[in-house]
């Protein structure tokens, strides 16, 4: 983990809610997919994790989604804005297993699928990208995932847009080793059932530090208690436990 | 000697400045960030018999210039923190730590107290009777002054460490249980613990946390803990460490002003990873802009 101080570069709407932002500073502590950063941000007493997008040199591309206070004061913010940001967060994914891996995210869950695309394919990786949406209207990143070289297929829940229902409908007809994904906790859990395979998932949780340091965001794992900010955000499929 | 020096109860701290129980863990994701050997010492995290995973999550919500925690105490239970993390924190920090220590019945307290008293690397013992966040525990025994002295006296019978006791600021007469620890015993006394406090989802119309309510800490509750160390001190002669949305130097000061000989970090560790360690390199300087020589003699300034 580091602390430092970034410059805000670009922040660009990509569709409703949706916002894309690029910024430098020391990218030094990010050494996997999957991690995220962790934004502070004035009058706001706690931190706004973000996953990581993309990472190239000193640049780092956050998609991030406006929710509340926190989000919204970020959707305004100018090029040349300064942040003080904590990076290399969390445990990303581990990209040793597989060779033709399926990479499923679902809304917001889809920008760290980018990032783990881009390293699986540097790779050699055979990838397939599944991004779900809710409708045509929130698909972003289609192209992008396409100019990387990965199979890549959209699925909309009302079907106005590519395949028409969830990422798990999607799952079913291609043909895969392993699996990553990332999304809401209802998608997390179908893809854990309707996976043949075995595979990692990326969690989220309300947070207080994003480091490891308070047990705000602990779950129960197979393998012990876990924090989704520290040991997570990434979890393999076998040691989930999930909780109802 | 240097001019940040204190005692409290007896053991010599390099610096007034102590991580909150909770808000560090047991020292080592700030060890991976700086050497915490900078620090008086540090609080680990509460420590009960049995392992505890604690409260369901959500169990963090912000507030304004602040935070709700309902974490519940989590641990891995006092054997495992005996077995397990104290030799691991022996390789990064190497003064005596304050063990602090939560239960559900007395037994409970005096059972942890003294297996952690027979520990070399603790100094102290900071027994929690104040967490708001778990039921028929905690809390409960720091709202009634006959129970706060209770857990006192019985682990002042099996301890021979310093015994500051961490109060609650839920009650209506937090000098009262403050007097009520020393006459049982207490060597120290800690305050304040969290605030009991809610906030509400819009979107949900129900409670953010999965506990209904958590504890309020942060820059919020600072004026709160001054008025209450204040009231403490004149209330006591024990030491009294104080906390309470604690975030930069000049607060430390001004709890010290208040009648705290030494001063607690909690929740600014969570925002600033770094804040213990400027606050640390600050004080000189704040300390030269209010006229203080030496920061012993600014300890309960106020009261005069």
């Amino acid at each position: 983990m580091n602390q430092g101080l970034f410059t805000i570069k670009e922040n660009t709407q990509l569709v409703p809610y949706i916002y894309r932002m690029r910024l430098t500073g020391d990218t030094t502590a990010f050494t996997a997919p999957g991690q995220f950063l962790n934004i502070r941000l004035d009058g706001m007493y706690l931190r706004r994790p973000i996953s990581l997008c993309d990472l190239e040199g000193d640049t780092m591309t956050i998609i991030y989604k406006v929710v509340g206070h926190g989000t919204e004061a970020m959707a305004g913010m100018k090029p040349g804005t300064q942040l003080d940001i904590l990076t290399g967060l969390g445990n990303g994914y581990d990209l040793t297993e597989g060779t033709k891996p399926i990479l499923l995210g679902g809304g917001v869950g889809v920008p760290p699928m980018y990032y783990l695309a881009q390293k699986l394919i540097e790779k050699g990786c055979d990838v397939t990208a599944v991004l779900g949406f809710n409708k045509k209207e929130e698909v972003f990143y289609e192209d992008e995932f396409k100019a990387l070289g990965a199979k890549t297929i959209v699925t909309t829940a009302d079907g106005s847009y590519g395949v028409k229902g969830f990422v798990t409908d999607a799952m079913k007809t291609i043909d895969y080793d392993y699996f990553y994904a990332c999304g809401p906790e209802p998608m997390l859990r179908a893809v854990f059932k309707a996976s043949e395979t075995s595979g990692q998932m990326s969690f989220e949780k309300r947070m207080g530090c994003g480091f490891g340091a308070c047990m705000g965001c602990s779950c129960k794992t197979i393998t012990g208690y876990k924090r989704i900010c520290k040991e997570g955000p990434v979890m393999r499929k076998e040691e989930i436990l999930w909780e109802d | 000697m240097g001019r940040l020096n204190v005692t409290l109860c007896g053991i010599e701290l390099d610096n007034p400045i102590i991580p909150a129980s909770g808000t560090y863990g047991y020292g080592y994701e700030f060890a991976d960030l700086y050497n915490i050997n900078i620090l008086g010492t540090f609080s680990f995290k509460g420590t009960t018999r049995e392992p505890r995973f604690g409260n369901q999550t959500p169990r963090i919500a912000e507030a304004p210039s602040g935070m709700l925690n309902a974490v519940g105490l989590q641990n891995p239970g006092v054997e495992k923190v005996i077995s397990e993390e104290l030799p691991r924190l022996k390789q990064c920090f190497h003064k005596p730590v304050m063990a602090n220590v939560s239960g559900f019945s007395v037994d409970e307290y005096t059972y942890v107290c003294e297996k952690l008293d027979a520990q070399s690397q603790v100094g102290w013992l900071e027994v929690n009777i104040s967490c708001p966040n778990v039921h028929g525990g905690g809390m409960s025994f720091g709202t009634d002054p006959k129970a706060a002295a209770e857990v006192t006296r019985a682990v002042k019978r099996v301890t021979t460490k310093p015994v500051i006791m961490k109060l609650s600021p839920n009650v209506t007469s937090i000098a009262d249980i403050a007097k009520a620890c020393e006459e049982a015993g207490a060597d120290g006394i800690s305050l304040i613990n969290t605030m009991l406090a809610m906030r509400i989802d819009l979107k949900t119309r129900r409670p953010l946390l999965a506990n209904t309510t958590g504890g309020l800490s942060g820059s919020a509750v600072f004026p709160i803990a001054v008025r209450m160390v204040y009231q403490v001190a004149q209330a006591v002669k024990i030491p009294i460490v104080g906390l309470g949305g604690v975030t930069t130097a000049e607060d430390v000061l001004e709890m010290m002003m208040a009648g705290a000989t030494a001063v607690e970090v909690g929740a600014a560790n969570l925002v600033d990873p770094f804040v213990c360690k400027k606050i640390i390199e600050d004080l000189p300087a704040a300390m030269d802009r209010y006229g203080i020589g030496d920061i012993k003699e600014i300890i309960g300034a106020s009261l005069a």
